[in-house]
């Protein structure tokens, strides 16, 4: 049995203690209780005419901004582990905690580990003298991105007409270069989907609708949906797979590589139960592998059919977690058949996933997208496909580094949910958002207001577009296709130039000639 | 193959006309699946499928695929309750994958992944069905008269009034149920011999739901981890006896009711991995 709180009587002496704590000011407080009422976390209580923290604070932040006083702050506790930089804090209260549960640790979001970002490592390029610079503003910048396979041949006939030899193929327009990345109904609540749907229709981009089917209630968003077809299947129906814009065949996910999906009981509420089609209250458990594809001659064949059961009409995708072969893999996916193809970086976000798995396994999508345009393009095969990379973009600048590293489009999970009011506390596990964002209880779902939220994210992302051809003007480029692999126009500038040489990305300080 | 002029002007170079591979009976509608084009070649699966949904969107309710050769994805997510198709060859890979609502029957053997995440429908096999078969179905009934091969039935879910149902007249192999998470497996062995168990090893590994009902021998050690053995019960008859019954139907067989040699497989809970994790947060 999974707890979902941290009752106060399992607290022994030999547990870690508690890292954050809620501090009220009791000469400002006007005892409204709000915050105690609030905390989904149970971390305070009303006792003896005063607000108390009685533990279990996971500075999800909530009570802070409810207080109308704001007579609350949380602080970060500095619990004093005896020093010693090997065995950290960290590593130690992860030894505290399965000393006492004997479990598998389990968290949530991106890896907090502070591994080094390449992205905060490179600079982008800039039109001076030589080339003019672009005002968006007065000027088109073109950031309309297709996606789809790109199967197409133009041939000029003996004629002087231009010829296209094959059916290009489905695709699929989005007004920027963005999709809002797979975020299941049960990872996330009826409210927080909600919102990202209808953010996506308002942009025109895509958002993906994660394992776990389609809400009857978001047929109306389908034309700007990715249907995913993972390894449990749940939901996957003929109608399903024909009522989205485009469908997508989920191999892996950033955050969790070799790793299934596990939906514990708890979340598996009546509204999860119905859109799975699964029963109330067991566990939903994803296989780790597609058990129909063990090479990349069966991913053809579930390409295939998923293309058969579309009748062609929609680009079919396949999403990997960055691994160390991912090169060789992308090229396979391309091979079998997939019109767009997803890599999802070692630091993407997740509901919920093993920590030794979220923190130790996987490839920077930094490296991985570089990778695997160098290697498509090197074989021929990277003008056929669109390719998303994903894994923490945290901000138009990753987004347009990883564009120029060599994806077409960027996936973007966290930082949307973030415009929602998540805080990043990596508790998604535990299904008691604060912020009614991870959980299915009804009383916290109804603090998303879906609108608020669909505003929030539109915004976001405008600003983030706006951002982009802000960038592409000052390099001097009018459309976004144009910045896609375009490394020249980066430089890097960290630690390790092998990094660099293996990213294609040049040393700052080099120049062209 | 179509070409297109980008001008607008759009120019058909067919090699091989699909409207000459349908014959048109009084009651049905055959398709031949081994017309070749001129070049020789086989019908292509996409065309074969093509002709189906055509023959299907124009109301046929009876279709005979005469001469199938390998045809992969035939059927898939066909979803018309009423269409009953009858395959006479050897289909391929997928077949009737997403189906939901219509018959299909194999007068000969299916391959790998029959009746993949199948909704509803029925497909029955007179011959053998290999690996993975019914892979991840919620619904619909599979009736396989032959042997079947590795990993079948894995991760069946039932919900609802939806429950899928397997009856084989063989054997199965390794991995049968596994992650099985609804739904009920029979296993017949009608051409026991010996002493051999009709099953393999890992038998129902990981499951957390439905039900396997095995007409023979089985050892502690053929189990997978989260499945248990017990004896039929009367509670398992009407199921058992309604499932036996289709199955005597559709083979024009009899299958011996000696209920004292069959083991049933369930699942130890429905929440296997109770325990497994540590949610603190550190």
């Amino acid at each position: 049995m999974i707890t979902t709180h941290k009752s106060p009587k399992r607290r022994m002496e030999l547990e870690a203690p508690d890292r954050f704590r809620p501090v009220v000011d009791h000469e400002l407080c006007r005892k409204c209780k709000k915050c105690v009422t609030e905390c989904s976390f149970r971390a305070l209580e009303f006792v003896d005419g005063a607000v108390k923290s009685i533990g279990g604070c996971v500075a999800c932040g909530r009570c802070i901004n409810v207080c109308p006083a704001q007579c609350i702050e949380v602080r970060q506790v500095q619990t004093m582990f005896p020093p010693h930089a090997n065995f950290n804090e960290h590593v130690r209260r992860g030894i505290m905690s399965q000393a006492t549960t004997g479990g598998v640790l389990l968290t949530s979001c991106g890896t907090d580990i502070p591994y080094p970002v390449m992205f905060d490592e490179m600079l982008l390029d800039a039109a001076q003298v030589t080339n003019p610079a672009i005002d968006p503003l007065r000027e088109t910048v073109e950031t309309t991105t297709f996606v789809g396979g790109r199967r197409g041949m133009l041939e000029v006939k003996e004629n002087g007409r231009l010829y296209m030899e094959k059916d290009p193929g489905p695709m699929v327009a989005m007004d920027m270069p963005i999709m809002i990345g797979h975020i299941s109904l049960g990872s996330v609540s009826y409210n927080a989907q909600k919102a990202l749907f209808a953010a996506a229709r308002e942009l025109n981009i895509l958002a993906g609708s994660g394992e776990g089917g389609l809400h009857k209630d978001f047929n109306v968003y389908s034309q700007n949906l990715v249907g995913e077809v993972a390894s449990g299947r749940f939901g996957v129906t003929g109608d399903y797979l024909k009522r989205t814009a485009a469908v997508e065949i989920k191999i892996g996910q950033g955050a969790k590589p070799g790793h299934g999906g596990h939906l514990p009981g708890e979340k598996v509420s009546a509204l999860i139960s119905q859109t799975r089609m699964i029963p109330l209250g067991t566990d939903a458990l994803s296989p780790y592998p597609h058990h129909d594809i063990y090479s990349i001659e069966d991913l053809q064949q579930l390409i295939s059919v998923v293309k058969e059961a579309t009748e062609y009409r929609v680009p079919i995708g396949v999403k990997i977690a960055a691994v160390h072969n991912v090169g060789a893999i992308a090229s396979g996916m391309v091979r079998a058949g997939a019109d767009f193809i997803t890599i999802d970086g070692f630091r993407g976000g997740t509901g919920s996933t093993p920590r030794i798995i979220r923190d130790h396994v996987g490839l920077p999508i930094e490296v991985a997208i570089s990778v695997v345009d160098q290697r498509l393009t090197k074989e021929g095969l990277r003008n056929r496909v669109t390719v998303f990379a994903g894994g923490s973009i945290r901000s138009s600048a990753d987004m347009i580094k990883a564009i120029a590293l060599g994806a077409d489009a960027v996936m973007v999970c966290t930082a949307a949910l973030v415009a929602m009011g998540c805080r990043v506390c990596q508790q998604c596990h535990r299904g008691v958002c604060s912020w009614g964002i991870a959980t299915q209880r009804e009383e916290l779902v109804a603090r998303l207001d879906p609108e608020v939220g669909a505003a929030r994210v539109v915004r976001l992302l405008r600003s983030w577009n706006e951002e982009l051809k802000e960038i592409l003007g000052a390099m001097g480029i009018d459309s976004v296709e144009s910045l896609v692999g375009n490394r020249d126009r980066l430089r890097y500038f960290g630690p390790n130039s092998k990094i660099a040489e293996i990213m294609g990305v040049k040393h700052v300080g080099e120049g062209w000639g | 193959m179509t070409a297109f002029d980008v001008w607008g002007e759009r120019k058909k170079v067919e090699t091989f006309d699909p409207a000459t591979a349908i014959e048109r009976m009084e009651d049905r509608v055959i398709i031949h699946a081994d017309r070749r084009d001129r070049e020789g070649r086989l019908v292509h699966y996409k065309v074969l499928n093509e002709l189906i949904r055509q023959v299907m969107a124009e109301g046929e309710r009876h279709i005979v695929l005469d001469g199938v050769m390998g045809h992969r994805y035939i059927a898939c997510t066909a979803n018309n309750k009423e269409v009953y198709i009858e395959i006479r060859g050897t289909p391929g890979n997928n077949l009737g994958a997403f189906l939901d609502g219509p018959t299909l029957e194999v007068f000969g053997n299916a391959q790998d992944m029959t009746g993949n995440t199948m909704n509803s429908g029925r497909i029955i096999v007179h011959g053998n069905a290999w690996d993975v078969t019914g892979l991840a179905a919620r619904g619909g009934t599979f009736l396989i008269k032959g042997n079947t091969g590795y990993r079948v039935g894995i991760h069946m879910k039932e919900y609802g009034g939806m429950r899928p149902a397997m009856v084989i007249g063989g054997t199965s192999k390794d991995y049968l149920g596994e992650y099985m998470a609804g739904g009920t497996i029979i296993v017949l062995d009608l051409q026991r011999q010996g002493e051999r168990s009709p099953v393999g090893m890992h038998l129902g590994a990981g499951i957390h739901g439905g039900r396997i009902f095995i007409r023979g021998k089985v050892e502690a050690h053929q189990l997978g981890p989260g499945a248990v053995m017990d004896q039929v019960d009367g509670e398992d008859a009407p199921e058992l006896e309604s499932l036996i019954a289709e199955f005597e139907k559709a083979f024009k067989t009899i299958v011996p009711r000696d209920w004292e040699e069959w083991t049933k497989v369930s699942p130890a809970s429905s929440r296997p991995f109770s325990g497994h994790y540590d949610p603190t947060s550190i």
